[in-house]
């Protein structure tokens, strides 16, 4: 396993070691083969998720509805949904809440796991290994099982956090019923996700910082660099792709508090929660209204592309060879 | 020296602690939660250490209605899924590392956008496809779904330890008279065990926490839940039992928790990134 771990230490983010073209052409084989090889990957992708977005395109541009589903004679009405979901204020404000939702969340997951890496790298041996075990285990806490303690965390009568504030003197918060406020949901929504998605990005971080060579810190020392110059003129230019990679997905993986969110508010209380994947899901399977719901999750899809874009050039650009 | 050295680091250090209290505390509450006996856990006065330890509350939740089949429904579907994503996933990045094809590049970006695949906005039509295939409430139809979810990063780490591994090695096997796949098995696959051993767990921790297909796919027949859909309905089994609420959360993380701690060299050197997300 050292040997592996070796290989892939200095470039996290999956990617492999760049191999040498020497090997490789040698062990050329011709033929169906390769081809052999990867075609139950290549029909897994196609049926399990070309099929899927093609299916969910073909549904948003049609009449599809409880009738449609039992009887299977959905038509096409072009536009006509897209247009009911661009002209429905309610949608709107779920969009609004989606960009406000990500905006938050991903600031504080940037700024929280930028610190935390920061800090790491300057610990000791000792100290480091702690700190790294713990944000492992939070890593590793199941969404579901991590929602459920942190039900029981601001539960209102015997939640440990209305006793703590109490405690303080804010003694407004005796039994403050967290979820019946939206704002108040909000936040505790937003804290269970930052919780959760800082250990992977500050760890991600550490791990390309530690690959700054030593020698450029102490040549900019000797400039007389200050500490806050050191790291915007040397740190920062080599951890950067890094960073984008990390910031682009922390972007992407806001839509999966989708989880989160279904299993604590199911989007209430009233609207006060629901994201763009909710509303979607809340529209098709709760509302029957299959037609609006993907036409929902295709705007949801144009918006992620969007990020995915910057995501896959910075990643390219990594990569050495595809 | 060592004194102003040590108030120097001091507010390094207290740093150092606050991270790791935010960091555990949420797992240590839900621990030792599970550990109290009723009369603690609905007090006034809630203690940081429990005074009394029970395991009623372990009881309960294990003897709860349907725990053993969604455990072995968990169980179940999680090693199909990690088993097929590896068994496919071997061919493919054996043809991607070890052989040049036309094509292959554009497999391997096709493989990278899957990684990235957008599930949450899949769900209705996934939804609708199973429902037309009559797949619906079947633990098969999960098994695939997440097989799906766990190919790609499968793949992508598979292929970068097939590729650390000296194809020189299997040539002098070959030379030796192994053909080409036998001196692949013989030779680079013990080689690989232990990339196979840490991206099957990686694996089956995504599947074995995955919440939103186990909600909407199985939806009549209850006996085909999984574990996170049982936990996510607590209130339905427990009520405002929170202790036996918190000895099922703690059942549940419980693999996850050791799996992660024992592959803790891997996830932080970066390697898990885009596998599992919490």
């Amino acid at each position: 396993m050292s040997v592996v771990h070796e290989r892939t230490a200095p470039r996290p983010l999956t990617r492999p070691p760049r191999r040498t073209p020497g090997p490789a052409r040698r062990a050329t084989m011709s033929g169906v083969w390769p081809y052999l090889l990867v075609a139950p990957a290549v029909l897994g992708m196609l049926y399990l998720l070309v099929y899927p977005l093609a299916r969910a395109v073909l549904i948003s541009f049609q009449d599809f509805g409880l009738r449609q589903l039992i009887l299977g004679d959905a038509h096409f009405v072009g536009f006509d949904n897209y247009r009911t979901l661009l002209t429905d204020p309610r949608f709107w404000t779920v969009v609004r809440r989606t960009f406000l939702f990500m905006a938050v969340n991903v600031a504080l997951i940037m700024v929280l796991s930028t610190l935390v890496a920061l800090m790491i790298e300057r610990l000791g041996r000792r100290w480091r290994t702690a700190v790294l075990s713990s944000l492992v285990l939070t890593w590793a806490m199941p969404v579901v099982a991590a929602t459920t303690v942190f039900q029981w965390l601001f539960h209102s009568e015997f939640g440990i956090v209305n006793h703590g504030l109490t405690g303080l003197g804010f003694t407004s918060f005796e039994g403050y019923p967290w979820l019946a406020h939206g704002g108040a949901a909000f936040g505790i929504l937003v804290t269970l996700v930052v919780w959760q998605s800082v250990p992977f990005a500050a760890i991600t971080l550490y791990s390309a910082l530690t690959t700054v060579p030593s020698e450029l810190y102490e040549a900019a020392r000797l400039d007389g660099a200050s500490g806050f110059r050191v790291f915007r003129s040397v740190t920062l230019p080599i951890v950067r792709p890094i960073f984008m990679l990390v910031l682009s997905l922390e972007v992407i993986w806001t839509f999966r508090a989708f989880v989160q969110i279904w299993v604590m508010t199911r989007g209430g209380p009233g609207d006060a929660t629901t994201i763009l994947p909710v509303y979607a899901v809340q529209t098709a399977l709760a509302q029957q209204r299959y037609d609006l719901g993907s036409a929902a999750s295709m705007v949801t899809v144009v918006l992620m592309s969007g990020i995915l874009i910057v995501y896959f050039r910075q990643m390219f650009r990594q990569e050495a060879e595809l | 020296m060592s004194t102003r050295r040590t108030v120097r680091r001091l507010p390094l250090h207290l740093a150092a602690a606050l991270t790791i209290v935010i960091c555990l505390f949420p797992v240590y509450w839900m621990i030792t939660t599970s550990f109290k006996p009723n009369r603690d856990i609905q007090s006034e006065h809630p203690q940081l250490l429990p005074q009394t330890w029970t395991l009623d509350h372990f009881k309960r939740a294990i003897d709860a209605e349907g725990f053993g089949l969604f455990w072995r429904n968990s169980v179940l579907v999680t090693l199909g899924a990690v088993l097929l994503a590896l068994i496919v996933a071997l061919g493919a990045s054996f043809a991607v590392a070890r052989m040049r094809w036309r094509g292959r590049r554009q497999f391997m970006l096709m493989v990278f956008v899957a990684q990235m695949a957008p599930w949450e906005s899949l769900i209705i039509p996934v939804y609708i496809i199973s429902r037309d295939t009559d797949m619906l409430d079947r633990l098969p139809t999960l098994t695939l779904v997440y097989f799906m979810m766990t190919l790609p990063f499968t793949i992508v780490v598979l292929r970068g330890f097939i590729a650390t591994i000296p194809v020189e090695l299997e040539e002098s096997a070959q030379v030796d008279g192994c053909t080409r796949f036998g001196a692949f098995r013989h030779v680079a696959f013990p080689l690989l065990a232990p990339g196979l051993m840490a991206t099957s767990l990686f694996g089956y921790i995504t599947a074995w926490n995955e919440f939103a297909y186990a909600n909407f796919l199985i939806i009549k027949q209850q006996d085909h839940r999984t574990l996170p859909v049982w936990l996510s309905s607590f209130h339905n089994t427990f009520g405002t039992d929170w202790g036996a609420t918190m000895a099922a959360s703690t059942l549940f993380a419980l693999p996850a928790l050791a799996v992660f701690l024992l592959l803790q060299r891997h996830v932080t050197s970066g390697f898990a990134a885009g596998a599992v997300k919490g």
